[in-house]
């Protein structure tokens, strides 16, 4: 029986020969990962179920990111209460000031590593796809049943293959990709299906470019995104000293719902227009439109290439004086990195704040809300209305290189070509 | 039979809407309650009555993974969720907090706002009592029925010690 990437996993986890799509299964976990929101929300279920300890057999991260540092007393609470059970379940712990936002602690880490389930509190674990692990999002009470258990019901998704080819324009990167896919699929296509994303142009990604759009995938509805491993793939693991493995790769001639060809050789720089993800346009289409916040950073695009970038753009000119632009490393790894190659000084003497590592903008929490009537042009994953606080502001999402461009004149523009070893 | 008032929605009503981010450090259900769509509609918590039925467009439930989302609407005792197509992640809460949903092609387009909806998760009848329509659709069955019937996911795959 030949399966996709999904199904072999699934099948290795539950035990079995063969899955097949439909099928209800369960399957081991092999990691969870938590963070400030969903320690404190796991516990209630943990101790209904009647566990006071996790499954041996599971690996747990606990890796606060939302509400860090504490900008309120709850959210120190909860912080506290965050601690305390990693502590008590002997989790492996990031601090405030030792990890940063949780996806990418755990990928730049080797806590997520290929063919492995991952599982997590929080919708984009899609990410861990880019290493072509099968991560997906659950509500805490699903998560406390695969810590107590370390088990979880799936059902096997159907696999939708994506093959994208072609060679991307020089202004043109990953999350121009992923804003025209989330344009072109739209927000119910692929609900629940797994997307086994290849060809040249995935092939020719980094994987933090692999991330981005592993992570965005998960606004097309998708239950996994995966990036089949390849050399890139090894090579990043090396680069982080995780263990060598046997990648599981899908089989030639498994069962696809639907194979997908695209070239993306003449796609233009792309916005998502307020309020949604999919509404996606060539940013031609925004140019002109008067910005008020320009934020780099969350997981999709906060690593330390996406930073590169914003720095080339940015080296030795200044951020208009009415926009207020607001850069986030990823992780506290990727901010030192950023310190010592000087882009944090390219960033302070542009003009822009330079906060911790933390989800904060990009979930409206804190460091960087929206006032009413503001616009702000965004590198995060989100642009429902209030995302970034007001619910009379306005988010475009954008690549890392039009975020930076547009902080500049102070008007969504059009990027300049950048350069592709940066990436 | 779950049968109540609809309370009709656009689609891609996502969980910052259902439940803003704000309000995320909460789970108690008495502060989870408080904040059920206040953003999509500040007045909903006052306006709605117990068993009136949410029925919505495409892709329910977008966005984050927080349950709260699906435990606000079941705080604030919303009979079921009936919609074009529903999120993945808002699903699977929903069915673990044994908040009935149903996802239905074309569904939105039949049902107008106060129409008196009723439907049976068991058998798959959903019907539109003001117009007189009825759908036959797939009823649940197995792992998701069971969990149903126990009233949730912590009953179903809880060790009996606390719950």
């Amino acid at each position: 029986m030949l399966m996709t990437l999904a199904e072999k996993v699934l099948a290795k986890n539950a035990g079995l020969e063969y899955v097949r799509p439909e099928q209800i299964v369960e399957a081991v976990i092999d990691t969870v990962m938590l963070h400030d929101i969903g320690t404190p929300g796991i516990i209630p279920p943990l101790a209904q179920l009647g566990y006071d300890k996790i499954s041996e057999n599971i690996k747990c991260v606990i890796i606060p990111d939302h509400f860090v540092p504490a900008p309120t007393v709850q959210a120190a609470e909860n912080l506290r209460i965050t601690k305390q059970f990693a502590e008590k379940m002997g989790c492996i712990y990031y601090g405030v000031g030792r990890g940063g936002v949780s996806h990418q602690v755990m990928l730049e880490n080797g806590h997520v590593l290929p063919g492995q389930i991952v599982v997590a509190p929080d919708s984009h674990a899609t990410s861990y796809g880019a290493l072509g692990a099968l991560g997906t999002g659950f509500g805490v009470t699903d998560v406390a049943i695969a810590l107590g258990t370390g088990r979880l019901w799936f059902t096997v998704p159907p696999t939708i293959k994506l093959i994208l080819n072609g060679r991307l324009r020089d202004n043109v990167g990953a999350m121009d990709v992923i804003i025209h896919l989330l344009q072109v699929f739209g927000e119910t296509k692929l609900i629940y299906k797994s997307l086994e994303i290849t060809g040249e142009i995935i092939g020719s990604m980094s994987v933090s470019e692999r991330i981005c759009i592993a992570n965005l995938a998960y606004e097309l509805g998708v239950k996994f995104c995966l990036i089949i491993p390849d050399k890139a793939t090894s090579n990043y693991l090396a680069s982080i000293g995780a263990p060598k493995t046997q990648f599981i790769l899908p089989d030639d001639g498994a069962q696809y719902e639907e194979i997908i060809e695209m070239d993306l050789s003449d796609l233009e720089p792309m916005v998502a227009f307020p309020h949604h993800p999919t509404c996606g346009r060539p940013a031609i289409e925004a140019v002109g439109t008067k910005i008020d916040q320009a934020f780099i950073g969350s997981c999709a695009n906060g690593r330390i290439e996406d930073l590169r970038i914003a720095a080339c753009v940015l080296k030795g000119k200044k951020v208009h004086s009415m926009v207020r632009m607001i850069v986030s490393p990823a992780s506290q790894a990727i901010y030192q990195t950023a310190l010592d190659e000087g882009l944090i000084d390219t960033f302070i003497k542009a003009g822009a704040c330079v906060t911790n590592p933390g989800c904060g903008a990009c979930l409206g929490g804190h460091m960087g809300l929206i006032a009413d009537e503001e616009i702000c042009i965004s590198t995060s994953n989100r642009n429902y209305r209030g995302r970034m606080g007001s619910t009379k502001g306005e988010v475009y999402l954008a690549s890392p290189t039009t975020v930076a461009t547009s902080a500049v004149t102070g008007v969504i523009t059009l990027p300049n070509a950048y350069r592709r070893e940066l990436r | 039979m779950i049968r109540g008032k609809v309370r009709k929605f656009h689609e891609n009503v996502d969980t910052d809407a259902i439940y803003p981010a704000r309000y995320l450090v909460y789970f108690e259900p008495e502060e989870v309650v408080k904040h059920v769509m206040e953003d999509l509609d500040p007045d909903f918590a006052r306006r709605i009555k117990p068993g009136d039925v949410i029925v919505a467009g495409e892709n329910f439930g977008c966005g984050s993974a927080r349950e709260q989302a699906a435990m606000t609407l079941k705080y604030a005792q919303i009979g079921a969720v009936v919609a074009n197509s529903i999120c993945r992640t808002f699903y699977r809460n929903a069915i673990n907090n044994a908040l009935p949903v149903l996802a239905l092609p074309g569904i939105s387009e039949q049902f107008s706002e106060g129409d008196d909806l009723g439907y049976n998760f068991e058998n798959g009848l959903l019907i539109n009592y003001t117009t007189g329509r009825e759908w036959r659709t797939e009823p649940l069955t197995g792992l998701i029925l069971d969990i149903f019937k126990v009233g949730g996911a912590i009953a179903y795959y809880g060790k009996g010690t606390n719950t």
